[in-house]
């Protein structure tokens, strides 16, 4: 559990920092995020399109993980019961 | 010009009910309406009824979760709203398919591991406190109702729309009626397919005519590019690319492209706009970007918790087989989501620079009209059976929306009458065959209210009463589930006085928000002084908070938006009360942690309400 914990505590702060960050760039760099990416501009490119993706990565490692860890932890507490 | 003129004669000609419209949207109504008595036949049991019998695949439930996600607000009101007032609106198809994440990684497992049917069950068992169930039953039906609203509100507008003349509450009552059908008919079980293939349906919905649209008209990031920033000279018009004249009342390109725009900044600017000496101006324009910046995190905290706080989302994952299944079900919905919020920014960036015209109307029939408007304009460039066909699908897509989100609101809070008040509190000796026959009558009575509240909320946004729900569930539900899963030193009294007082003020101050909003709104109808006098002399108390508003905008924001404290608020609350009363924390914490937390394969598995009770199996 507290493994478990740990994990999604890592990856919540991954999207933390993402959701924090980009207001605080259009705040602080309106220039270099509004400039332009295949015609959105920077800032537009990344809260419209690229988020999701971002979004799926984290989602996917975190099940890999997170389903490790308990095959881990049921095969732990298993070789425990048969000593 | 000539497809202009033909558009703008079509527009103002008397509408006549376009064939093809209301042939796909009598498909929709008709299929739900067939699947809702084809998988009549397959539910027969009480858990069937409530939890699907517990044996909704990956697949199946992943869609099913995303065909109920994605409603009205998602399908018409973002779009609108990313027309409307630009960059700032794109936070709300982002957080609502992140707020799943917060989901995945901190209450989907534990919460299906806990195995009950409904929320209001899991706070029981949680506190072993009978007087707690009340209490989050009466939440259920409250944050329910609030959502069923908006829904209501789509539902009779998109009706209307479709068949010109007919009233605004023969929407609310056709979608009303057709849903409560289906719900007592197949229950859990029964609307899990249905909302299935309305995701699928949604998806094509908004994927294919956009996607004609924009091979005819020009791309996303084409017309995107007309939109100058403040950095610009000039606009970028690509070669053919049309861009209309924008009226008067639309945001100016470099505030509509550009971060804190017109919705995070019309607070201050009403003060602005109010101030009388060149100095309060000037402070004011000064703390607009610091104000809106707060406004922008106060409506991110609002829409990833209320996510994981909205209970006819939770009460879905009680239908996957164990907690790992409920894991991966998450992640393709947050796939599945993802890839559908892609598309509705890109109806109102088009319908920028093509339908202009709807920035002059207001309510539904302004740019939240945009999505089922915009493939219309195909008919005016010699494509005339392609732009009604692809507007038919874009209501039919409209008409899913309302319905799977609505059943699954349905069977959330007929479940908190028929399992949490009649088989729990009212009768506990029912048996599951009365339970069930309780479950029917419940959907009945639940449907009929909210039909009944449906049809009184005409006046009122669609977006902005989805955003009510939001933030009350981010205050209340959110809390509540994130830390009773992973604090054993909660207790009982520190979840339901964080849980309340989080909630109800989160509530009071939308309230007074929108209290002083519907009177501002009926206020600048009234042209002549004499009646606008008289108007405010009858409403004092919404005048006293209209102008408290303008003298203090930062209140205002906070108001409006009150995730931002109400969710520190409450989580603040429960880890005082309970360190203050924890002496009662339950004595057998220890096991219910493992049972929270401790994979399937240990064998420690306990469902909390057992399956198939009294009915001798299958």
């Amino acid at each position: 559990m507290r493994d478990q914990l740990k994990l999604s505590i890592a990856c919540a702060l991954c999207f933390a920092i993402a959701l924090v960050a980009l207001p605080l760039l259009n705040y602080f760099q309106p220039e270099f995020m509004a400039q332009r990416v295949f015609g959105f501009t920077l800032t537009w490119l990344i809260l419209g399109v690229l988020f999701f993706p971002f979004v799926w990565i984290i989602s996917f490692v975190f099940i890999q993980r997170s389903i490790a860890l308990e095959n881990a932890e049921a095969k732990a507490a298993q070789d425990g019961q048969r000593k | 010009m000539s497809p202009l003129l033909a558009f703008l004669a079509a527009e103002t000609a008397p509408k006549q009910v376009d064939p093809w419209i209301a042939f796909f949207s009598l498909i929709t109504v008709v299929v739900t309406v067939g699947m809702g008595f084809w998988t009549a036949g397959k539910s027969k049991s009480a858990g069937d009824f409530f939890v699907a019998g517990r044996s909704v695949s990956v697949g199946w439930n992943a869609s099913a979760i995303s065909g109920e996600y994605l409603s009205a607000a998602s399908f018409m009101g973002v779009a609108g709203m990313v027309m409307a007032t630009g960059y700032d609106a794109l936070w709300y198809p982002v957080c609502y398919a992140c707020g799943y994440l917060f989901l995945l990684l901190f209450i989907a497992g534990p919460l299906r591991r806990f195995g009950a049917y409904t929320i209001p069950d899991f706070a029981e068992g949680r506190y072993d406190s009978p007087v707690f169930r009340k209490i989050a039953v009466c939440f259920v039906l409250f944050i329910g109702f609030f959502y069923t609203m908006p829904q209501m509100k789509g539902a009779g507008t998109t009706l209307a729309y479709i068949f010109p003349g007919l009233p605004y509450w023969a929407g609310v009552v056709v979608v009303g009626a057709v849903i409560t059908l289906n719900v007592s008919l197949g229950g859990m079980k029964g609307i899990t397919l249905v909302q299935a293939f309305q995701y699928w349906l949604k998806v094509f919905a908004i994927t294919l005519p956009i996607f004609i649209l924009a091979s005819v008209v020009g791309h996303y990031q084409q017309h995107l590019a007309g939109n100058k920033t403040a950095q610009e000279a000039a606009a970028t018009i690509l070669p053919g690319i049309e861009r209309k004249a924008l009226p008067a009342k639309a945001p100016k390109d470099e505030a509509w492209i550009a971060p804190f725009g017109k919705l995070t900044t019309k607070a201050v600017d009403a003060s602005i706009a109010a101030a009388t000496t060149p100095e309060a101006k000037a402070s004011l324009e000064a703390v607009k970007k610091p104000y809106s910046l707060l406004y922008t995190y106060s409506l991110i905290i609002a829409l990833v918790c209320g996510t994981a706080g909205l209970p006819h989302i939770l009460v879905r994952f009680y239908t996957n087989p164990d907690g790992v299944a409920a894991k991966r079900t998450t992640m393709w919905v947050m796939i599945l989501i993802g890839v559908f919020y892609v598309f509705p920014p890109v109806y109102g960036v088009i319908g920028r620079s093509l339908t202009p015209e709807l920035y002059d109307a207001v309510g539904a029939k302004g740019t939240d009209k945009v999505v089922l408007e915009l493939p219309t304009l195909l008919a005016g460039r010699d494509h005339a059976l392609l732009g009604s066909i692809l507007s038919g699908i874009t209501c039919a897509g409209a008409f899913a929306a309302f319905m799977s989100t609505f059943s699954g609101l349905l069977v959330s809070m007929s479940s908190a009458l028929a399992h949490d008040i009649y088989g729990r509190m009212l009768r506990p000796d029912s048996s599951p065959e009365q339970r069930l026959k309780a479950f029917k009558w419940s959907a009945l009575i639940v449907g009929l209210v909210a039909v009944g509240l449906g049809s009184q909320v005409e006046a009122l946004e669609i977006n902005f009463m989805v955003g009510q729900a939001f933030a009350i569930a981010a205050a209340s539900y959110f809390p509540l589930l994130f830390m009773s899963v992973w604090w054993r030193g909660m207790t009982m009294r520190g979840a339901a006085t964080g849980m309340l007082v989080g909630g109800l003020s989160a509530l009071a101050s939308i309230s007074l928000t929108s209290i002083s909003d519907v009177a501002v709104a009926k206020a600048k109808k009234l042209a002549d002084a004499a009646e606008l006098a008289a108007y405010w002399a009858d409403h004092p108390l919404a005048k006293a908070i209209a102008d408290y508003w303008v003298a203090h905008p930062l209140a205002r924001i906070l108001c409006e938006q009150p995730a931002i404290w109400a969710v520190a608020l409450s989580i603040g609350l429960m880890v005082i009360v309970s360190k203050a009363t924890a002496s009662s924390i339950p004595t057998d914490i220890r096991m219910k942690m493992l049972v929270l937390h401790a994979p399937e394969a240990l064998g420690l598995k306990q469902e909390y309400i057992k399956e198939h009770e009294g009915l001798g199996g299958h």
